[in-house]
């Protein structure tokens, strides 16, 4: 708020000349008419009568009509250059605050928790950031003046027309609260429809966007005339909630008009009256009608901007909503993280909702430099065993989760940033950035020159692919990193992790969607490269794990068995050797035939 | 950083006629409204150039006159005319926003249903995204322009017009002076409008931009998390940021100008009016109420000026929309069905399942040559191989080979370059798609739900399928577990496109979905590659079970899956190397040979990670 305030202070101020403006036309013009061109008394506040009277008075004007020409056009210029800056310095306040918000968010969002994320759909917190952050900033650019402006403007033209004429002026006034109250009672209705309009849009893209996507399901199933009819469903749907709108809509501009046609008639009627009467004088009459024209138009806005100030109000308290979500914390005594040590599960159980545990009672220790492989079942808990190494999610603060130490540390005492940036991760499902390739790879490591990405890449049997592209290291990744095949996009994600060169790196399941010739060359590669690193192993292929230190099979959030592959492979029932074997069993049904 | 070299999209384009002849058939069931619309239009301005004329009347008469005799024919008068131009006025916001809503609506349904007919390489050559704003803002953009820019046009034309009519015939020297505002007013209108449409189109592409960040930084979130580059994610957010509120306060000082300009010349009308008009006056030559009306239309002019030129503008804008959607609907598909086929089988739409015959599952490529039309390499060269209804096809190969090829022709989804493919002994070409289609069932690689609850989906290919057939399905794949586990079984929601679910949920959903349908012809495109060892191996038992009698094509990675097919086609970088069954294979020790044992040492020996 502070660099804007000027800015909206200036605004304000030229709100005040442009009212001035506007005000003091008609009075020039009423002057001229009832002065200049006829023989009324002037009416002009004494200041302005004491500076004609030194001009020459009257009857110099009447010589000399340019004069006031030349008045009406100084005010022309001040009152356009004043619509200028008043636009100008409006914006530039409302684009200061509004960017300011945007940073908030932005960062505010990136340091909420992982959990955060998972409670709250993407497209919710987009729509949030986005929509309702235009809507403040409408309600900051556009309303917040114009408000101020039009409250300004009906006071100034109301007391003028009380100062004129106080029975034509009550006769005006009379009208006002009718055009403010049916005003805001279709503007909440209007808005209501409007929100009715927008969801109905919603769910129509929405149908469209899972068509395009799933074309070859489409097709496959022959099901065109189906998504015909479900996107014409929702087509006439949505065409049929914008015209009852619409219907709205023109009942209350018709209306409206009705309305300040009849009060215009009303002063009309008894003004006429009046100056038959002699009560009134042309001049005044059309002063007076000028002030009203600005009265009945600002009052219809003002009803409609008014049902739209709570739009605003919703806006800020969806935005609050996220603002007010509590960040990741380190502990206030939070020390380096050193994470060469042993790592150590302390008795772990963790559940994203307290009634329903994901894991429980999981302990073993991993000696540095160690790799352990992990086998489980679908939703079985081994990629949330790995998030609550690197405290994606945190163990709970009273102990009742056990406890991850590393070298004896617990990870709740370390530094988040820095046990994160020692624990390198490659996702089951990668996520790339839009940009290109090379800065994709790079982006976690600072100071990193060309030839250590083409090194990662190479270890990660990417550079070959990457050379075949067009533009090579350079080629952008769309969004989400569309135009890179699964397997592309993990081997990607596999030179990213090793030029962070991590002394702890988690693979979870991260060469499933790659072939299996290239899956070979990387786990070589690999193998020399990871030096003295402690390494989790998530696969579900036991002739992956079987060389690991340590083998855990996790099944419903337990550990079901541990050891090495040999000791596995001595339990006559166990579930890791029933697995080894029903995998292995096919290999060697061909050495026999072969 | 680099430059994202995205599809360009054309931002000016220039059509004869501003493409609006292009739209005729669109608007063609809406001229009579259309016409109506106009009519009002006119009369509403007509309406606004009349009431100065009463005010004129009633000071010259009233006021200065100080006669009333006249007044309640005035009134009543005066109130007709406002009671005309109210229901005017509400006719007019109706009818437009009917023919805005009817045709965004009508040009919505004529793309989705065109779109539904199109062929995959269309789908390939243009993104999601990009034919999505076509369907939904494209439509809806030249729904605006027809309605509201040419209602608006009309008023404001008229208006116009008639102000300068009125102005002429009361005094023609006084108009004329007074009428030398208005190309100045122009003039610097129209270059605002310019300079401002420019800038506003950069704000368009910023406000995605943004958009884009925040999507980065929220789907992203784990990623960004798990790496620790939240400050530079900032940092590169607030760039985005900070050039949008430059461009966004530049924009102001157009947009600023534009509105001044307004006042400022109906206030520069206004003195020109008292100046001279005054003069006039003066000497008797006009009366007062006249000078009162003439005051009214000098400074009544600006502003339609600027709304006349905001709708020239938008008309100008939106030829781009037009252009695009018009160029979709007149895109052919590269698959089509002759009119004798469609005239015996019915299209995609109203098929004439009366006339359709069984689909027995014979396959039989007859000297096919194949080239991908966006492509540039012939991938198939004189392929012919036979297969029997009830046969097991694999495809193997490296990921990214072209191991879909085959299936694609085989779906029809692309036709042979050269050749053909025979149905049951058919020329694939003699039945229609829909047909072909219906005996289809499709496992994909990513597997792809729609938004709405388990049993809509499961029903997909077959829409009367009973709740009895879809746990039988779902028992046959082992995916009766995954919705037991859910809170409300079949009714549950899987979300859009799925999100709801693991990607091995989706897996066993999708091949429970394909089964139920009981087709003829089965493709399992990687269908095991993301469910884990158990569920794979009574997913392969369950493979066997519904191939049988099927013929079936298994696209897959895991060669230790297809060893039992009745033929297996090895791909490599694109083009078919070796075919036959498992065992010949092996004893050839060719291309299969090598990836074979590769994995095999894979699984037995090299994984040391």
């Amino acid at each position: 708020m502070q660099g804007s305030k000027r800015f909206f202070l200036i605004s304000i101020f030229t709100s005040l000349l442009i009212t001035f403006v506007d005000t003091a036309v008609p009075q020039i013009v009423r002057y001229t008419v009832d002065t200049v061109l006829g023989n009324e008394p002037s009416e002009l506040p004494s200041i302005v009568n004491d500076l004609i009277a030194r001009i020459g008075g009257t009857p110099y004007l009447r010589g000399h009509l340019w004069v006031l020409a030349i008045a009406v056009g100084c005010l022309a210029l001040l009152s356009g250059v004043s619509r200028y800056l008043q636009r100008v310095f409006s914006t530039t306040a409302s684009e200061t605050l509004v960017r300011r918000m945007r940073h908030l968010l932005f960062s505010h969002i990136q340091y909420l928790p992982f959990s955060w994320h998972m409670q709250n759909r993407t497209g919710d917190i987009i729509q949030r950031c986005t929509s309702d952050v235009e809507t403040v900033k409408n309600f900051l650019s556009e309303q917040l003046i114009s408000i101020f402006r039009i409250v300004l403007q009906i006071t100034v033209s109301l007391s003028m027309m009380y100062a004129m004429n106080v029975s034509l002026a009550i006769a005006a006034t009379v009208t006002l609260p009718v055009i403010l109250l049916y005003s805001l009672f279709f503007g909440g209705r209007i808005r209501r429809r409007f929100k009715e309009c927008d969801e109905a849009e919603g769910v129509l893209s929405a149908i469209a966007q899972e068509n395009l996507t799933g074309v070859r399901v489409v097709r496959a199933f022959g099901r065109e005339a189906y998504e015909r009819d479900r996107f014409d469903a929702q087509n006439t749907e949505y065409t049929n909630r914008w015209l009852r709108l619409s219907r709205l809509m023109a009942a209350f501009w018709g209306v409206g008009d009705f309305i300040a046609g009849i009060q215009v008639m009303l002063i009309l009627t008894l003004g006429v009256l009046q100056c038959a009467k002699g009560t009134m004088t042309a001049g005044d009459f059309i002063a007076f009608m000028s002030y009203n024209t600005m009265l009945s138009w600002p009052i219809r806005r003002l009803g409609r901007m008014i049902s739209e100030l709570s739009k605003a109000g919703i806006s800020v308290d969806r935005l609050h909503y996220i603002l007010s979500s509590p960040i990741e914390q380190d502990r206030p005594d939070a020390v380096d993280a050193d994470l060469r040590g042993d790592i150590v599960f302390d008795d772990v159980s963790f559940g994203y909702t307290d009634d329903a545990p994901l894991l429980s009672h999981i302990s073993f220790t991993a000696k540095s430099g160690q790799t352990i492989g992990i086998l489980g079942g679908t939703g079985s808990g081994k990629s949330t065993l790995m998030h609550l190494l690197n405290r994606l999610y945190p163990l709970p603060e009273d102990g009742s989760g056990g406890r991850i130490t590393i070298g004896g540390v617990d990870i709740a005492d370390m530094k988040a940033e820095q046990l994160r940036r020692g624990v390198g991760m490659v996702l089951q499902e990668p996520y790339l950035f839009s940009r290109s390739i090379a800065d994709n790879i790079a982006i976690a490591s600072e100071g990193i020159t060309e030839e250590d990405i083409r090194e990662a890449a190479r270890i990660a049997c990417l550079d070959d692919t990457v050379n075949e592209f067009v533009d090579g290291y350079d080629t952008f990744v769309g969004e989400r990193g569309v135009t890179l095949s699964g397997g592309q996009k993990q081997r990607a994600a596999i030179a990213r992790m090793l030029t962070q060169k991590t002394p702890i790196m988690v693979f979870d399941d991260s060469l499933s969607a790659v072939d299996a010739e290239t899956d070979a060359r990387i786990r070589a590669a690999l193998n020399e490269h990871l030096g003295d690193s402690t390494v989790f192993l998530i696969s579900h292929r036991t002739a992956t794990l079987m060389h690991a230190d340590l083998i855990l099979v996790l099944e419903n959030g337990c550990i079901a068995e541990s050891g090495t592959h040999e000791q596995l492979m001595t339990r006559t029932d166990g579930i890791y050797r029933r697995i080894y074997e029903l995998q292995l069993a096919g290999a060697l049904e061909e050495e026999v035939t072969v | 950083m680099s430059v994202q070299q995205k599809k360009t999209e054309q931002e000016h384009v220039r059509l004869p006629y501003f493409g609006l002849n292009r739209l005729f058939p669109f608007l063609k069931p809406y001229r009579h409204i259309l016409l109506l619309m106009m009519g009002l239009g006119l009369v509403g301005s007509l309406v606004d150039i009349a009431l100065p004329l009463f005010q004129r009347y009633a000071i010259d008469h009233y006021i200065v006159g100080g006669v009333t005799d006249t007044l309640a024919t005035f009134i009543l008068l005066y109130v007709s005319t406002l009671i005309v131009q109210v229901f005017a006025n509400f006719f007019a916001f109706f009818h437009a926003t009917h023919v805005e809503m009817k045709i965004g609506y009508d040009l919505k349904k004529a793309t989705f249903n065109h779109l539904q007919t199109l062929s995959f390489s269309y789908f390939n050559q243009n993104s999601v995204g990009y034919i999505h704003s076509r369907v939904m803002s494209d439509t809806s953009r030249i729904g605006e322009l027809v309605s509201w820019v040419m209602m608006d046009s009309i008023w404001h034309t008229s208006y116009i017009i008639g102000a300068i009519a009125v102005m002429l015939s009361i005094n023609w020297k006084l108009a004329l002076l007074v009428l030398t505002v208005v190309p100045l007013a122009t003039l610097l209108i129209a270059l605002c409008r310019k300079h401002l449409s420019n800038l506003n189109h950069r704000i368009r592409e910023l406000n995605s931009k943004i958009s884009g960040d925040y999507n980065e930084g929220i789907t992203g979130a784990k990623t960004i998390k798990t790496l620790v580059v939240e400050k530079t994610m900032i940092r590169e957010f607030d760039e985005d940021t900070g050039v949008m509120k430059r461009t966004t306060v530049k924009a102001s000082h157009f947009r600023g100008m534009l509105f001044s300009s307004v006042s400022f010349f109906s206030m520069l009308a206004l003195a020109l009016v008292l100046w001279r008009g005054g003069l006039i006056t003066m000497e008797q030559a006009m009366e007062l109420g006249t000078l009162s009306a003439f005051m009214s239309y000098a400074q009544g002019l600006t502003e339609p000026l600027l709304w006349l030129i905001e709708s020239i503008n938008s008309l100008i804008n939106t030829q781009v929309n037009i252009e695009r959607i018009t160029r979709l609907l007149q895109t052919e598909s590269d698959v089509s069905d002759t009119s004798e086929v469609i005239d015996a089988y019915g299209d995609a739409f109203s098929p004439h399942r009366e006339n359709w015959e069984s689909l027995y599952g014979d396959i039989e490529f007859d000297d096919v040559t194949f080239r991908y039309p966006d492509g540039e390499e012939t991938v198939l060269e004189h392929f012919s191989l036979k297969i029997p209804r009830g046969t097991q096809v694999a495809i193997v190969g490296e990921t990214g080979a072209g191991k879909s090829t085959l299936v694609n022709l085989v779906c029809r989804f692309y036709e042979p370059t050269v050749g053909r493919i025979l149905i049951d002994g058919r020329d694939a070409r003699e039945r229609s798609q829909l047909w072909l289609h219906s005996h289809i069932g499709y496992v994909l690689q990513t597997p792809h739900l729609f938004s709405g609850t388990v049993r809509e989906n499961l029903r997909y290919g077959k829409p009367n399928a009973t709740d009895e057939e879809i746990w039988e399905a779902l028992r046959l794949v082992s995916a009766d577990a995954v919705v037991n586990r859910m809170d409300n079984g079949l009714d549950s929601e899987v979300g859009e496109g799925g999100d709801l679910l693991s990607t091995g949920e989706k897996q066993l959903l999708s091949f429970a979905r394909a089964i139920i349908a009981d087709p003829r012809l089965l493709v399992l495109d990687e269908a095991t590659s993301s469910v884990d060892t158990l569920t794979e191996q009574i997913i392969q038992n369950a493979i066997s079970e519904v191939t049988k009698g099927r013929t079936s094509f298994i696209i897959a990675h895991r060669l230790s899956t297809v060893r039992e097919a009745d033929v297996i086609i090895v791909v490599r970088d694109g083009k078919i190397v070796e075919q036959g069954k498992h065992a010949e294979l092996m004893a050839q020790k060719g291309y299969y040979y090598t990836l074979y044992t590769r994995q095999f040492e894979r699984d037995t020996v090299n994984a040391i990670l």
